[in-house]
C-alpha cells in the first residue's frame, strides 16, 4: 500500500462572511483577498509540512495545479516539485499534475518533468489530468469541446518526446513541431509512472487502462460516495481481460488523527466546516462547461450528478455527518485504522492520497494528525497487498546512487 | 409547426436537420444558441411570408457529426455547404445572435454569393467597454432576464416546466445542453469574438441589422459596430424586446424582413 501527503495548499484567510459575500471560491474569487505578506509564510509552512512527510516515511509527498482558487494555491505544481526535490530524499514526488491540455505548446511538460526526475534522481510520479472544467474551461479558456482532443494529443507528443530519440516532427492538429528534441530526457525508462486523476469521465478508465496508467478518483465526498465510480472502472478493467492489481487504481481522502474520537472532532471539525464551508463554495455556473463532459458520461450518469438543492445543502453538512458518511475519516488511530482498511478494501485501491491540512487548519495540528498516523496507523496498513508486492508497475524506479543536494556547499566549509 | 427533413453535408460529415415550411421568397434562417424546434412560434410566423428553411446545426435536434467541425471556418464552410445543399437561388440569409454571427461569416467568406443578409442581434464582434455577458457560466434562472425585455413571457418560454431537483430531468437537461452549447462554445467560448471583425469589410450583400432596443445581452451598441464596418447596412431598432426581439415582436421582425426582400 502507498500512502501519499497530499497537499491543496488552501488559502487559510478567507473571511466568515465568505458564502455570502462572494459567489464562487474558484474562478472569480476576488484577487484583493489574498495577501502576498501572509502568503509568504503559507507558501513556506506548507512546504515544511511536505518535508515533514517525507521525514516520516510517508510513500509520496504530493501536489497539483489549480487556478484562480482560493482552495488550492499552486497554480504551478512544477515550482513546488522543485522546491521539494532538492529537500527531501526518500518520498516520490507525487505531481498530480500538469493539465496538460493547458500547456502551449505541452513539451514544455516533457521539459520540466523531466527536469524534476533528474533533479530528484528518479522520483517523478507524472500525473497528466484532463484538468477541472473551472480550470480548464473557465480560467484558461480552452473550448470546452475540444479539451479531450487537445489533451489526447498533448499526452501522445509528451510520451513521443520522453520515449523517442529526437529530433523528429511532429504533426498534430493542435501542435505543429518542427523539431521535437527533449533536453533533458527523463531518469526513469520508458518515462516516470503515469497517474490520471479522474473527476468522474468513464473515457478515462479506458485511456488509464490501454496505457497500464494509474486511475485515481480525486473527490472530497469520500470513499462511500466513490464506490459507485470505481465499481464501474473494475468492471471496465475485467471487461477489458485487464489485472486486478490495486496498483491500477487511487482515491483521495480527507483524513484527522487525534487520541480520542472526541478530540477528533474538537479539534478538527472547525477546519473541516471551513474547507466544506468556503473551500468548496464553488458557483453553479462553473461547475462543467457545456461540452467539457461527453455525452457518453453523462449518459453513464456515474456522476451522480447533484442537483442544485442537494449541492446547497452539502457545506451545511455538520461534523457528525461528516464523519459518518465518512466524507471525512477521523478519529482515534484505531478509528482511523479500521475506517481506512474498509476503504482500501471497498475501493480495492493501492494508492491513497491523504489530506491531512484541511481548510485553515494551524500547523502544529497538521503536525500532531499526521505524526499520529505515521506511528500508529500507517504500519498497520503498510501491508495489506502484500499479494503484490512485486508489481512495480506502477511505482518510481530511483536511481541507485543519488547525488546529495547541498554537496558542494559542505565542501566549501 | 415546421416539416423536417434531414441531409447529409460537408463530404459525410455532418447530418443535418433542415425544418421548413411556407410559401414565398425563399428565406434561410440560422438559429442561435438556444437553437429552434418544429414548433417555433417566430419560424412558424416567419412561414406566413417566406418559404423559409431553417437547418439545425450539429447538436441541436437531430443534426449531428459536431465534431468534425472545430473552428470557426469548418463552421462557415459547414454553414455554406448546408446552402448549398439546399438548392436554393439566391436567398435571404437571416440569422440570430449565433446565428447571426455565421451568416455574417458565410458573407464574408462567399461574399460573392451571397446578395441579402439579414442579422438579427448577431455575436461576432466583441467591445471591451460593453462585454457580452458570459453565456456560458449561467444558471437556467439567469435566462429569462437577460434574454428578454418582458421577463415574465421569458419565463413562460424558457423555465417553466423546468424541474432540476428532479435526477432525471436534470441527466437530461444537461446532456441537451451539452449537445448545444457544447458545439456553440466552438463559436462563441469564453469570448465570442472570432475575428468577425477584419473580414467583415468582404461582405458585398446588402444587408439589414435588427435589435431589440432593450437587448441586454448584446447591448444595440454592436449595430454601431457592424455598421462601421459593412458596406451597405441598414438599421431597424424595435421598441419593447430584448435580445429575444425574434420571439418578442415576431411581426415587427418579420415586416423588416420583408422590406429587404421586396
Amino acid at each position: 500500500m502507498k500512502f501519499t501527503w497530499f497537499h491543496l495548499m488552501p488559502w487559510p484567510y478567507m473571511p466568515d462572511d465568505f458564502r455570502e459575500k462572494h459567489r464562487s471560491v474558484w474562478v472569480d474569487i476576488p484577487s484583493t483577498l489574498y495577501d502576498p505578506v501572509r502568503g509568504h509564510t503559507v507558501y513556506n509552512d506548507y512546504l515544511d509540512q511536505l518535508e515533514y512527510a517525507d521525514q516520516l516515511g510517508f510513500d509520496a509527498i504530493g501536489v497539483n495545479e489549480h487556478h484562480q482558487n482560493g482552495y488550492g494555491l499552486m497554480p504551478s505544481p512544477n515550482i513546488m516539485a522543485a522546491a521539494l526535490a532538492r529537500r527531501s530524499s526518500k518520498s516520490a514526488l507525487m505531481v498530480l499534475g500538469n493539465s496538460i491540455a493547458l500547456y502551449n505548446p505541452p513539451i514544455r511538460v516533457a521539459e520540466e518533468f523531466a527536469m524534476l526526475d533528474v533533479i530528484s534522481g528518479g522520483r517523478l510520479c507524472a500525473g497528466f489530468p484532463v484538468g477541472t472544467s473551472m480550470d480548464t474551461n473557465y480560467c484558461y479558456g480552452t473550448v470546452p469541446a475540444l479539451t479531450r482532443e487537445k489533451y489526447a494529443e498533448a499526452h501522445d507528443l509528451i510520451i513521443k518526446a520522453w520515449t523517442q530519440d529526437g529530433p523528429f516532427p511532429f504533426n498534430g492538429r493542435y501542435n505543429k513541431l518542427r523539431y521535437v528534441n527533449c533536453w533533458p530526457k527523463p531518469v526513469q525508462k520508458p518515462h516516470p509512472p503515469i497517474f490520471i486523476p479522474g473527476g468522474g469521465s468513464i473515457e478515462t478508465w479506458d485511456f488509464c487502462l490501454d496505457h497500464d496508467y494509474n486511475y485515481s478518483y480525486l473527490s472530497y465526498s469520500g470513499y462511500l460516495r466513490g464506490r459507485k465510480l470505481l465499481d464501474g472502472y473494475w468492471e471496465r478493467a475485467a471487461q477489458k481481460g485487464k489485472d486486478d492489481s490495486p496498483y491500477r487504481a487511487g482515491f483521495a481522502q480527507i483524513i484527522c488523527v487525534a487520541d480520542t474520537d472526541a478530540e477528533a472532532e474538537k479539534l478538527y471539525s472547525e477546519h473541516a466546516s471551513y474547507f466544506y464551508n468556503r473551500c468548496l463554495h464553488i458557483y453553479g455556473g462553473f461547475a462543467d462547461a457545456p461540452g467539457y463532459r461527453t455525452i457518453k458520461t453523462l449518459q453513464a450518469n456515474v456522476l451522480s450528478q447533484m442537483t442544485p438543492t442537494e449541492a446547497a445543502k452539502l457545506p451545511l453538512t455538520p461534523w457528525k455527518e461528516l464523519v459518518e458518511q465518512r466524507m471525512v475519516v477521523a478519529g482515534s488511530p484505531e478509528t482511523v485504522r479500521q475506517q481506512l482498511e474498509e476503504l482500501i478494501k471497498s475501493l480495492r485501491v493501492g494508492h491513497l492520497f491523504c489530506l491531512f491540512q484541511v481548510g485553515n487548519m494551524p500547523p502544529e495540528k497538521v503536525r500532531y494528525s499526521t505524526k499520529l498516523f505515521a506511528d500508529k496507523v500507517m504500519p498497520k496498513l503498510k501491508n495489506i497487498w502484500a499479494d503484490y508486492a512485486d508489481d512495480n508497475r506502477f511505482w518510481i524506479k530511483p536511481l541507485p546512487q543519488r547525488a546529495v543536494p547541498g554537496r558542494l556547499m559542505e565542501a566549501a566549509q | 409547426m415546421m416539416d423536417s427533413r434531414t441531409i447529409t453535408v460537408s463530404d459525410g460529415r455532418a447530418k443535418i436537420q433542415v425544418l421548413e415550411s411556407g410559401r414565398g421568397p425563399d428565406l434561410v434562417f440560422f438559429h442561435g444558441a438556444g437553437g429552434a424546434t418544429q414548433a417555433d412560434p417566430f419560424l412558424d410566423a416567419l412561414s406566413r411570408r417566406f418559404r423559409v428553411r431553417a437547418p439545425l446545426l450539429p447538436g441541436y435536434g437531430d443534426s449531428d457529426g459536431g465534431e468534425n467541425f472545430r473552428t470557426m471556418l469548418d463552421i462557415t464552410l459547414l454553414g455554406l455547404d448546408i446552402l448549398d445543399a439546399l438548392k436554393v437561388d439566391n436567398p435571404l440569409l437571416v440569422g440570430h445572435s449565433m446565428g447571426g454571427m455565421l451568416a455574417a461569416e458565410m458573407a464574408a467568406t462567399a461574399a460573392n454569393d451571397i446578395k441579402r443578409l439579414a442579422l438579427i442581434a448577431p455575436a461576432g464582434l466583441w467591445l471591451d467597454a460593453h462585454p457580452i455577458p458570459d453565456l456560458f457560466a449561467l444558471l437556467p434562472a439567469d435566462y429569462p432576464p437577460l434574454l428578454f425585455h418582458d421577463v415574465k413571457l421569458g419565463e413562460q418560454l424558457i423555465t417553466a416546466g423546468l424541474n432540476l431537483d428532479d435526477h432525471e430531468f436534470l441527466r437530461a437537461f444537461l446532456i441537451q445542453s451539452s449537445r448545444q452549447l457544447g458545439f456553440a462554445g466552438k463559436m462563441l467560448f469564453p469570448i465570442p469574438d472570432r475575428g468577425l471583425d477584419e473580414r467583415l469589410y468582404r461582405v458585398k450583400a446588402k444587408t439589414l441589422l435588427i435589435w431589440g432596443d432593450d437587448d441586454k445581452l448584446i447591448k444595440p451598441v454592436y449595430a454601431k459596430a457592424f455598421r462601421e464596418k459593412l458596406r451597405n447596412a441598414d438599421y431597424v431598432e424595435i421598441k419593447n424586446a430584448g435580445h429575444m426581439v425574434t420571439l418578442e415582436q415576431p411581426e415587427a421582425v418579420i415586416a423588416a424582413l420583408a422590406r429587404l426582400a421586396a
